[in-house]
């Protein structure tokens, strides 16, 4: 593959860049990955992931656009309410960069469709933009049956965390074996989120795919960044795979994918 | 004694202290959601109140945390 006259000019800043340079960027136009959840961490991370050159950009998501949204989920603008969050994406990444094909699934992900969903462009890599944890197990559990890397991303009020599944070290299971238990999860008037920190964090996932893709510098594998943007204080701790995994471990039990319950916080009800 | 908690040293009038007595301290609403990190090991939930720890230990707290979304799923 050979970059035309007007590629060389668009990713000029990457091609400067002697760790990307005029092949690192034929990986990214040759590079596919997919985003689960076109919200708060999608949002960011599928415009940055567009202007790199990312030659096929998946979007999965199932919902609507809501105007309680556009607080935090920058890909949409107020006259796409009530559109498909996939159509949104699309309008916006195909006219960032052309170069760029966006593959839409206009669902939400679930056991009986992720797989056909990650292997439908054999997907180089998974971004995690989901706000659910039943999701967030399920793309764990999917991509470590599949093989796949995938970045974790979860937030809450002013802090983040992030870590990045490269395939047979520490997955998100590791950390959590099981979904949090019921009764146990945060009460509405406790939840919330600032839209920008959910842009820190979904830049950052960003960041790793292209690292993954470009095969440059050291990934957040077997070590969880951990932000609080209060404080504004970044650390990490590292975490090695854990023997006792249930789907990564020495014996697994979990083999097959299946569908988890959480209970549903309705803010209105809260007044 | 000294800790290092998430990060920050945390000095504890205390010398003989438990995970859960810090939990406590550390004003963590619900202690059933939180996996604490010793030394760069995982302490088993039923076992926070019989864990002590020593000086210089190393505590990390994670949480769960989800997307910042109420209607589906949790609330995050
Ligand atoms: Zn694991």
């Amino acid at each position: 593959m050979n970059l035309t006259e007007e590629q060389i000019d668009r990713y000029s800043r990457h091609i400067i860049l002697k760790d990307v340079g005029g092949k690192g960027q034929e990986k990214l136009l040759n590079a596919k990955i997919l985003i689960v959840g076109a919200g708060g961490l999608g949002a960011p991370a599928a415009l940055y992931l567009a202007a790199a050159g990312i030659g096929t950009l998946g979007i999965a998501d199932g919902d609507k656009v809501e105007l309680s949204n556009l607080q935090r989920q920058i890909i949409h603008f107020t006259p796409d309410v009530g559109i498909s969050k996939t159509i949104s994406s699309k309008n916006k990444l195909e006219k960032l960069n052309p170069d760029v094909n966006v593959i839409l699934y206009d669902e939400r992900v679930y056991a009986d469709n992720i797989i056909d969903i990650i292997n439908d462009r054999d997907y180089d890599f998974i971004i995690d933009g989901t706000d659910n944890f039943p999701a967030k197990f399920l793309i764990n559990d999917a991509s470590v049956l599949l093989k796949k890397p995938f970045s974790h991303g979860g937030v809450l009020r002013f802090e983040g965390q992030t870590i990045t599944y490269i395939p047979g070290n520490t997955c998100y299971r590791c950390i959590f074996p099981e979904l949090p238990p019921k009764g146990a999860v945060p009460s509405c008037s406790e939840a919330g989120i600032l839209g920008a920190i959910a842009g820190i964090l979904g830049t950052i996932q960003a960041t790793e795919a292209l690292k993954y893709i470009l095969g440059i510098g050291d990934t957040l594998k077997n070590r969880m960044l951990i932000f609080d943007a209060l404080e504004m204080n970044f650390r990490t701790v590292d975490i090695g795979k854990s023997p006792d995994c249930p789907v990564c471990g020495n014996n697994p039990t979990i083999t097959e994918l299946k569908d988890y319950e959480q209970p549903v916080c309705d803010l209105k009800k809260q007044g | 004694m000294k800790l290092v908690v998430n990060g920050k040293t945390q000095d504890t009038e205390k010398n003989s202290l438990s995970v859960m007595e810090l939990i406590k301290m550390n004003n963590v609403k619900m202690p059933d959601m939180v996996t604490v990190r010793l030394n760069k090991k995982f302490v088993d939930k039923s076992k926070y109140s019989e864990t002590y720890l020593s000086e210089n230990d190393k505590i990390d707290f994670l949480y769960f945390m989800g997307g910042g979304s109420y209607k589906k799923g949790i609330a995050v």
